[in-house]
């Protein structure tokens, strides 16, 4: 009789997540920060159809980067809790940090029991009602959640593009400075992005119920120019 | 609670209803056993009336909900927008309309955030079409909910309004459509008082005037309540979205009405 190859645990986890890592690290980055009206969510997705940023209800919104497939069906299972969640109870009681812990034992769950982890890191943004309530939550592959009230960056070379964006990010930026920053930070010094290159949507405060709002077309271009 | 995934051939697709089905949380089809609820039972909620205008549509319905010949509510609000760029109007059994309407704002909203693209608007109207189809069972109970659907159209640049019937037919309407008790009356001062390409102030006159004139000959459709400031909720449909008209415009256009009937009955009572 056989014996299974022995693997210590140790090894199986470090090699699943850089496994994980290395998929992410392929794709390209989104940053999330808060900014003086609200939430911005901005990706660099060449794709226009392809969605990285999307609404996931009245307050929340939902930045994935990694392998396609796994973070849609993610965002689709988000917002299908929020509905349902917003249907049975009321809209007031749909947070993000419940659907960030959800999101952090599903991710967690397939790292530790799938053969494959999941390839993705994803972003979760609430807008409050004040600006001290604008809040990101950021997922890793393993089921790791992070909360900030200032800015993430996930996605291939996100540490440098984090030290960039470091350094130009202000809570109270107003929309197009903040637009400004992130696209430079995504960019980097030797490229420039256009509004082709770009997936832009924030969750802004003196909007109505919904307070998603994708900037794209003319607006986008108006803010980069 | 957690969170809903499915294998791909289980998914429910952007269906909102879909997605309740497959959890076993999807509205009750009929009360089992039951036959014919007792009409006091259940407030009824009555008169809408809908009419297009040159850049968009009105929609308009009185604030009176019945149980039997008693009034149950004076405010109660019987058009709701259903998404940015359409509305809904309901007559019939109001707390099953009410649930309808919820679920029917939902379906779209659900729609539109799975599919990351809005419903065509005869898609939209379809959808209604499928939940009032649903509410049959229910209906032949005498719980009937009969609403109507406007909204504007982008494909096609125009309002557009719908009318259905209890099994879920659905009518598309070129000018004008209303239902519930006082339908016969509001729709007749419409079909008088209508001419293509009328403004948008003209249709809310012609809508104020409908629901009076319905009020004024059923018991169950409620005129404009000077004392406690009640006014019949408009709203208005147009390119720009669905927005209802604050009370004081729809208060200036009743007083506007009023006056105008005033001078024409100054003649007193009966001839003797």
């Amino acid at each position: 009789m056989s014996m299974p190859m022995y693997v210590s645990p140790e090894q199986l986890m470090k090699d699943k997540a850089d496994f994980a890592r290395k998929g992410i690290a392929r794709g390209r980055a989104a940053i999330g920060c808060t900014f003086a009206d609200g939430v911005l969510l901005c990706a660099e997705n060449p794709s226009n159809t392809l969605r990285k940023v999307s609404e996931i209800y009245d307050r929340i919104g939902f930045v994935g980067v990694g392998r396609y497939n796994e973070f849609d069906s993610l965002r689709k299972g988000g917002v299908r809790h929020a509905d349902l969640k917003g249907f049975m109870y009321s809209r007031e009681d749909v947070d993000a940090r419940s659907l960030a812990n959800l999101y952090a034992e599903t991710l967690g769950g397939y790292f530790t029991h799938e053969p494959k982890p999941l390839e993705i890191e994803m972003l979760v943004g609430e807008m409050g009602e004040e600006p001290d309530g604008d809040q990101l939550f950021h997922l890793l592959y393993d089921g790791t959640v992070m909360d900030m009230r200032t800015f993430a960056v996930i996605g291939g070379e996100a540490d440098v593009i984090r030290g960039r964006f470091e350094e130009t990010w202000s809570r109270d930026a107003d929309l197009s400075a903040a637009v400004g920053a992130a696209v430079a930070a995504l960019a980097g010094p030797d490229r420039t992005l256009s509004a082709d290159d770009l997936e832009v949507a924030v969750l802004e405060r003196p909007n109505s119920r919904r307070a998603f709002r994708r900037i794209e077309g003319d607006e986008l271009d108006g803010l980069l120019a | 609670m957690n969170l809903p995934l499915f294998r791909p051939q289980d998914d429910p697709g952007p269906s909102f209803l879909g997605l309740l089905d497959h959890l076993g949380l999807g509205p009750t089809e009929s009360f089992q056993g039951a036959v014919g609820v007792d009409p006091g039972l259940a407030p009824h909620a009555t008169t809408v009336v809908a009419v297009r205008h040159s850049d968009g549509v009105i929609m308009a319905g009185d604030r009176r909900a019945t149980s039997g010949n008693l009034i149950s509510h004076r405010s109660i609000e019987k058009v709701f927008p259903a998404d940015r760029h359409s509305g809904v109007a309901i007559s019939g059994t109001a707390g099953i309309a009410m649930e309808m309407v919820r679920l029917f704002q939902l379906q779209l909203e659900h729609y539109e955030k799975v599919e990351g693209k809005a419903l065509s608007l005869d898609g939209k109207a379809n959808q209604l079409s499928q939940m009032v189809r649903s509410n049959l069972p229910l209906a032949m109970q005498g719980l009937v909910v009969v609403p109507l659907f406007a909204g504007y159209d982008h494909r096609q640049d125009t309002g557009r309004l719908f009318q259905y019937d209890v099994t879920g037919g659905r009518y598309e309407e070129r000018d004008h459509a209303a239902t519930g008790s006082g339908m016969l009356h509001a729709s007749t001062v419409v079909k008088l008082r209508y001419r293509d390409g009328m403004t948008e102030d003209e249709a809310v006159d012609v809508v104020v005037e409908a629901l009076f004139q319905a009020a004024d000959e059923d018991s169950a459709t409620g005129g404009p309540d000077l004392i406690r400031g009640i006014y019949p909720v408009v709203a208005s449909i147009t390119a720009e979205g669905f927005e209802r008209l604050d009370d004081q415009r729809v208060s200036d256009r009743t007083t506007a009405l009023l006056d105008a009937l005033v001078g024409n009955l100054s003649g007193g009572g009966p001839s003797s």
